[in-house]
């Protein structure tokens, strides 16, 4: 296969970038690991947001609802079923994505709007439900026990930097995993599903089939950073596993301020975020009407976000998905 | 010649309001019939009871033999029914390329490939980068008339193909469905350019109010005989 130019210098600096991250534990101190931790765990949650609303047209503000039970589904498998913490981490994943099944089922039933609000009032079922297990610590929550966490490595540090590459790992896995799904067929019938749903069932794409394992690989996912974000904070409540500013509206800012539609944008947006967040945190709740206002400006300016106004002409990008021919390849080389 | 199509006393209803009235039809392997009536007459209500995409649950669509009727669409696609919808129904956030390739998912094989698609087309392969929808709405047409190709249907459903277009192009488009015919493809095309329809077709329905007003060969048709089932009586009392 031949190299282009461009094609050595994104390889590069993602490779740069990949290293660097990989060595966080070496470098960085422990108040920027957990940042990092933050950031890649809301990366990832927003790339399988996109996924889902900007890449297949499945908009959902009830995604807390899988991070929610990731989280308490690995605390039921350490707590009560004795499972080695990154044994039951994977498992928590696959069980959501199990009990994704009958909430796909009743979620669509609805469509466009009513897909969005059923969705999130699924997710509000899942957190009164949870808040009346008392075994799980009902409505107030409950703690990892300390044997639990101890377990999982000797010592705090160790137990950080885990927790850190595994973070990393699930936001690589995510963003290479749909970076390889948009290039296969799957993603060209998922995108002429979102374009028009009516002509893609026409000319043969299995539009059901397909929209359904989508959600229900994404809360697989998303089950999977639920219980990697509760393992890091050691502590869940219903409020915090089931919370829809956190786990939806956050992941939903970013996407949409950096662009929805690709997988530049919401990293572009992750960044933003956590810039704003660092300046503006202690506002208290002008905080989020300040979020409110950039992502309405943004919208109105450029609807495809960051990455569209930074990208005008669609000729940068780091993640190249459409299918271009190789003729017309050759020939942008051969202009200067 | 086998047939490739039959259906007796279809209804299909939106909701409470009944759109098609016992309609009965047919159509031969390779034929190329043309479909015509005022709008609301119920053309392209019964295109979409062929394509799978209003339910026809219970009733008889025979298509070679087996009854299409309440099977899903995309099963429709597979077996070889394609449709270029009213208005082209292009994905806009894809390519030319990309819009052609999403018609070859069905997995049917046959002389339509992308290359054969480009060559009936040839500014196809020109813009084959550029968002479909960036196209002039002739060009659209044609990717939407591609698309249907790459699925190498047994029956091609063309469904108001010269809407909104220059008459020096619609008649570019037409010229390409001789090369279309040849291959065996049956098309069912619906039209409101009446001159068009019975020159290019082997035989002719016309529908008026959901019902088929009239039926038979092209050739044999006068202007007068189509728009008196086309209007219905308020012509001749006028």
């Amino acid at each position: 296969m031949q190299i282009s130019r461009a094609d050595s210098v994104r390889i590069g600096l993602l490779s740069v970038v990949l290293i660097g991250l990989s060595m966080g534990p070496y470098w960085a101190d422990r108040g920027t690991m957990r940042l990092l931790i933050e950031a890649f765990y809301f990366l990832a949650l927003a790339q399988l947001w996109n996924l889902l609303a900007g890449y297949s047209g499945l908009i959902s503000v009830g995604q807390q609802a899988f991070v929610g039970l990731g989280g308490y589904l690995l605390f039921t498998l350490t707590m009560f079923a004795g499972l080695p913490v990154l044994l039951a981490l994977p498992l928590a994943g696959i069980l959501t994505g199990i009990l994704a099944w009958p909430t796909a089922l009743v979620a669509f039933r609805l469509s466009g709007p009513y897909f969005a609000i059923g969705t999130w009032v699924i997710a509000e079922v899942y957190r009164l439900s949870f808040a009346q297990i008392s075994s799980l610590g009902g409505g107030s929550g409950i703690s990892l026990p300390t044997d639990i966490v101890r377990s999982m490595a000797d010592g705090r540090s160790a137990r950080e930097s885990l927790t850190y590459w595994i973070a990393l790992a699930i936001m690589l896995a995510v963003i290479l995993g749909i970076w390889a799904l948009m290039r296969s067929r799957v993603g060209l019938g998922l995108g002429a599903i979102r374009d028009n749903e009516e002509a893609a069932t026409s000319i043969g794409v299995r539009t059901t089939r397909l929209k359904f394992s989508v959600f229900v690989g994404v809360a697989a996912m998303t089950g999977m950073i639920g219980a990697l974000i509760f393992l890091q904070k050691l502590r869940i409540t219903p409020e915090a596993a089931f919370s829809v500013n956190d786990w939806s509206v956050l992941v939903i800012f970013i996407v949409v301020i950096g662009g929805i539609g690709s997988l530049e944008g919401p990293i572009l947006g992750c960044i933003l975020f956590f810039v704003l967040r660092e300046f503006l945190a202690d506002l208290g709740s002008w905080y989020m009407i300040i979020l409110g206002v950039i992502s309405v400006g943004i919208m109105l300016l450029e609807p495809r976000g960051l990455w569209g106004m930074l990208n005008r002409k669609r000729s940068l990008t780091l993640f190249p998905i459409a299918r271009r021919s190789p003729k017309l390849k050759s020939l942008n080389q051969d202009t200067p | 010649m086998s047939q490739l199509l039959k259906i007796e006393d279809l209804d299909a209803f939106y909701g409470d309001f009944q759109a098609l009235f016992e309609i009965s039809f047919e159509m031969a392997e390779a034929e190329t019939v043309a479909l015509v009536g005022a709008n609301g007459a119920g053309k392209s209500t019964f295109l979409k009871c062929l394509t799978g995409l209003l339910p026809t649950r219970g009733q008889r669509i025979l298509y070679r033999g087996n009854n299409i009727a309440g099977v899903p669409a995309f099963k429709i696609a597979r077996q070889g029914i394609a449709m270029s919808p009213e208005g082209r129904r292009l994905f806009p956030s894809l390519s030319v390329k990309e819009n052609l390739m999403l018609g070859a998912n069905v997995g049917r094989k046959g002389q339509w490939d992308l290359a054969a698609v480009q060559a009936l087309f040839p500014i196809l392969e020109e813009k084959r980068d550029i968002p479909a929808t960036l196209l002039s709405g002739g060009q659209q047409q044609m990717v939407a008339i591609g698309r249907a190709l790459m699925s190498n249907p047994a029956l091609l459903l063309l469904d108001e193909v010269s809407l909104g277009l220059a008459p020096v192009i619609v008649r570019d488009i037409y010229a390409a469905l001789p090369k279309i015919r040849t291959g065996g493809t049956a098309v069912l095309l619906v039209e409101q350019d009446i001159g068009m329809a019975m020159q290019v077709s082997d035989r002719m329905y016309c529908f008026q109010e959901g019902h088929v007003s009239l039926q038979g060969v092209s050739a044999d048709m006068t202007r007068d005989m189509i728009s008196t089932a086309y209007f219905g009586r308020e012509k001749e009392v006028q």
